[in-house]
C-alpha cells in the first residue's frame, strides 16, 4: 500500500496542548510508503528550534533531536545532518528559502520556535513544509508545562509523521515491559515503564516476586500482568499512577495470560485447573467470569478483535500449537494457521487488518503477521528466540523481545525490539537493564 | 559394612544430583532404620551420617528413598515408564507418612512461549497428580502449580539441560 500525503488540509483545530496556527490547502509531492517492502527513507531537515533565550535555545535543540530520532527510527526518514544547511535555521522564521533546501536535496522541512512563557509554561510551534511544492503542510502551537517537553515534541513527531504518511502517528506513547537482570535461575524481573524512545524510565514494581506479560488498559492508566506473588501465578492489575494493585478473581488456581476488552470493561485471561487450561474474561464492574472455551486441550493467550466481537488465541487441540478465532460468545471456532511448526502470542491489530503472533519453527523463533482468515502470513523478525509481539497504537510497528542462549552459569542477555511492516526496519529499543515482555499503550490522551 | 557404604555414598549421590533414579524404590523408606545399626569401627564420616540421616516424612527423607521429580518429553505431558515408576514409590512414601501433604511444582524448558509453557507446566503436574489419586492417595493431600519456563533447574540452552528442566517437582508442605 502506498501512502499519499496528498490531502487537502486542514481545518484550524484546538489541539489536546495547544491550538493550531493555521495551514492551507495544498497537494503535496511527498509519498511514503509504509507497508512495501525496503523503501528509501525520505530526506528531511529538521532545524533547531529557535529560541530568544540560552533556555529557550536549549530547549529548542533538545526538541528537534527527539523529533529527529523519532522520524529516523520510523526507516522511513532520514533526517539531514545540520551541517549541511545552507539557509541559517534563525532566518526561517522570517522566510524560507526552498532553493538552499532543494540544494541539499530535502524533501520535507521542519522549522519551530520555543519560548517561555512568564507563568513557566513553555509554548512551542512548528511548521512542516514540502520543499518542492513550496508549501506549508502543517503548522501548529503547543502550550504545555516546561516539563512536559518531551510529550511536545512526541506530538509534533506525530503531526509530521500523520502529514506524509496519512497514518497515525505513535510517537506519544509509552511502552511497559518487565526489566530483567541476574542469571537464568536467580533472575530478577521488575515492571517498568518509558517513553516509546526509551526516556522516562520507571520501575513499577519492586522485583520480590517475578513479574510477566504486562497489557496496557486501551482506555485508563492501568496495566494487568501476572504475578508469582505468594508462590501462585495470578493475573494482577495494577493502577499506574496511584501504584494501587489487586488480584484479579478469588479463586484456588492459577490465572495467566491476560488482555484487556477493546472498551477497557473486561480482562480476556486462561485459567488453570486440572490440567485443563480454559479462556474465560473476567467483567471488571461486576467481577464475574464467563467461559468462553470448553475442550480438554490448553487454551490460552486470548486476544480480543479490535471490534470486541472475536477473540482469537493458541490451543493444542489438533495437536500441536496453533492458532484458532472464535466468536465473543465462544462459538464458530475456526483454525487460521496452517504452515509448519507451532504458532503461540496471537495479538490482533488495533486496526483489525492482522494478526501477529510468534512461530516456532526448526530450531528457530519468528515474530510474523498473518490476515484474520489465516492467508497472507509473513515473517518479519526471527532468532534463537523471539517472542510476544504487541501492536503500535496505529498497528504499523510491532515490539517483541529477544533472548540469547543462555550459558552454563545462566547468563543470558534479553532485549525489547521493534520491527515494521515491511520488516526491513528492526531497532532495540535500549534500556537500562535486559527486557522482555514489551507492551504499547494507547496514544495518551 | 562394605554394603552400607554403597548405600550411603548412593543416596549422597541422590542428594546432590537431585535426580530421580527411582530403583531406591517401595521399601526403601525403612532404609533409615537399618543404617542406624551401624558400627563404629568404621571411619566416623560414616556412622554419624547413619544417625543423621534425614527425617521419614520430610523432603529430604523423600529425595533419598524416591527422588523429588520426574521429567517429560519435548511438549509432552504423559508420565514415561520411569516417571510411573517414581510416582508409584512416591504413592507408597505418602501412604506411610499419612499426615504429609504435597505440592508438585510443573516446569517446561525455555523452548516455548510463556503462556503456552505456564499451561504445560500445569498439565504436567497433575498428571503425577493425577496418577497418585489412582494409585489411592487422597486428592486433598496433593496441590499442584506451574512456573512454566521461568524457573530452570539446570542452566545452559543445551539439550541435556531442556531434558532437566521439563519436569515435575515434588514439594513437602
Amino acid at each position: 500500500m502506498l501512502i499519499k500525503a496528498t490531502r487537502g488540509l486542514l481545518i484550524a483545530v484546538v489541539g489536546v496542548l495547544g491550538i493550531a496556527v493555521g495551514s492551507f490547502p495544498v497537494q503535496a509531492e511527498i509519498n511514503v510508503s509504509i507497508t512495501e517492502g525496503f523503501v528509501e527513507p525520505l530526506p528531511i531537515a529538521i532545524a533547531d528550534f529557535n529560541g530568544g533565550q540560552p533556555e529557550e535555545q536549549l530547549i529548542g535543540r533538545d526538541i528537534s533531536e527527539v523529533i529527529s530520532g523519532n522520524l529516523e527510527r520510523t526507516g522511513l526518514f532520514k533526517p539531514i545532518d545540520n551541517k549541511a544547511f545552507i539557509q541559517d535555521v534563525r532566518s526561517l522564521s522570517t522566510g524560507v528559502r526552498f532553493g538552499d533546501w532543494r540544494l541539499i536535496n530535502a524533501q520535507a522541512l521542519v522549522s519551530g520556535k520555543a519560548a517561555l512563557l512568564g507563568d513557566g509554561r513553555l509554548q512551542v510551534e512548528f511548521r512542516l513544509f514540502d520543499v518542492y511544492g513550496e508549501v506549508m503542510l502543517e503548522g501548529r502551537k503547543l502550550t504545555a508545562p516546561k516539563t512536559a517537553w518531551r510529550r511536545m515534541s512526541h506530538q509534533i513527531s506525530d503531526y509530521i509523521y500523520t502529514e506524509l504518511t496519512g497514518e497515525k502517528g505513535y510517537f506519544d506513547t509509552r511502552i511497559v515491559y518487565v526489566s530483567e537482570t541476574g542469571p537464568q535461575n536467580r533472575r530478577q524481573r521488575r515492571l517498568a515503564i518509558m517513553d516509546q524512545d526509551g526516556f522516562n524510565h520507571k520501575f513499577l514494581t519492586n522485583g520480590r516476586w517475578d513479574v510477566f506479560t504486562p497489557r496496557f488498559s486501551p482506555t485508563s492508566q492501568e496495566v494487568t500482568y501476572l504475578s508469582f506473588e505468594g508462590n501462585v501465578p495470578k493475573v494482577k492489575l495494577l493502577d499506574i499512577p496511584s501504584g494501587r494493585e489487586e488480584t484479579l478473581g478469588n479463586f484456588k488456581g492459577m490465572s495467566f495470560a491476560p488482555r484487556f476488552s477493546p472498551d477497557g470493561n473486561s480482562v480476556v485471561m486462561s485459567l488453570a485447573d486440572r490440567g485443563n487450561t480454559e479462556i474465560y474474561t473476567m467483567d471488571l464492574r461486576t467481577r464475574k467470569f464467563s467461559r468462553l472455551t470448553n475442550h480438554p486441550a490448553i487454551d490460552t493467550s486470548p486476544s480480543y478483535s479490535p471490534d470486541g466481537s472475536k477473540v482469537v488465541f493458541n490451543s493444542d487441540r489438533g495437536g500441536s500449537q496453533q492458532l484458532y478465532v472464535m466468536d465473543i460468545n465462544g462459538g464458530n471456532v475456526k483454525r487460521i494457521s496452517f504452515n509448519k511448526g507451532r504458532y503461540a502470542t496471537p495479538v490482533w491489530s488495533p486496526r483489525g487488518d492482522l494478526i501477529a503472533f510468534t512461530r516456532l519453527s526448526g530450531r528457530k523463533f519468528y515474530i510474523g503477521v498473518m490476515k484474520p482468515d489465516g492467508s497472507g502470513e509473513r515473517m518479519l523478525a526471527e532468532g534463537y528466540h523471539v517472542e510476544g509481539p504487541t501492536w503500535s497504537p496505529n498497528g504499523r510497528v510491532l515490539s517483541y523481545f529477544k533472548q540469547g542462549k543462555s550459558d552454563s552459569r545462566g547468563k543470558v542477555k534479553s532485549k525489547v525490539y521493534t520491527v515494521d511492516l515491511s520488516g526491513y526496519n528492526e531497532r532495540e529499543v535500549v534500556t537500562p537493564l535486559d527486557g522482555v515482555d514489551p507492551a504499547w499503550s494507547p496514544l495518551l490522551q | 559394612m562394605r554394603f552400607k557404604l554403597l548405600t550411603m555414598f548412593a543416596a549422597a549421590l541422590f542428594l546432590s544430583a537431585c535426580a530421580s533414579n527411582s530403583d531406591n524404590n517401595a521399601d526403601g523408606s525403612n532404609d533409615g532404620s537399618s543404617a542406624t545399626t551401624g558400627t563404629t569401627d568404621q571411619s566416623s564420616s560414616v556412622s554419624s551420617s547413619s544417625i543423621q540421616g534425614p527425617q521419614p516424612g520430610t523432603l529430604e527423607h523423600l529425595v533419598v528413598n524416591v527422588g523429588d521429580r520426574v521429567f517429560f518429553g519435548y511438549d509432552q505431558s504423559d508420565l514415561q515408564a520411569e516417571g510411573q515408576k517414581t510416582t508409584e514409590a512416591l504413592a507408597v512414601w505418602m501412604n506411610s507418612y499419612p499426615a504429609v501433604t504435597l505440592t508438585v511444582e510443573g516446569h517446561a524448558d525455555e523452548r516455548g512461549t510463556r503462556e503456552y509453557n505456564l499451561a504445560l507446566g500445569e498439565r504436567r503436574a497433575n498428571s503425577v497428580r493425577d496418577y497418585l489419586v489412582a494409585l489411592g492417595v487422597n486428592p486433598n493431600r496433593v496441590q499442584v502449580v506451574s512456573y512454566g519456563k521461568e524457573r530452570p533447574t539446570v542452566l545452559g540452552s543445551t539439550e541435556e539441560a531442556w531434558a532437566q528442566n521439563r519436569r515435575a517437582v515434588f514439594v513437602v508442605n
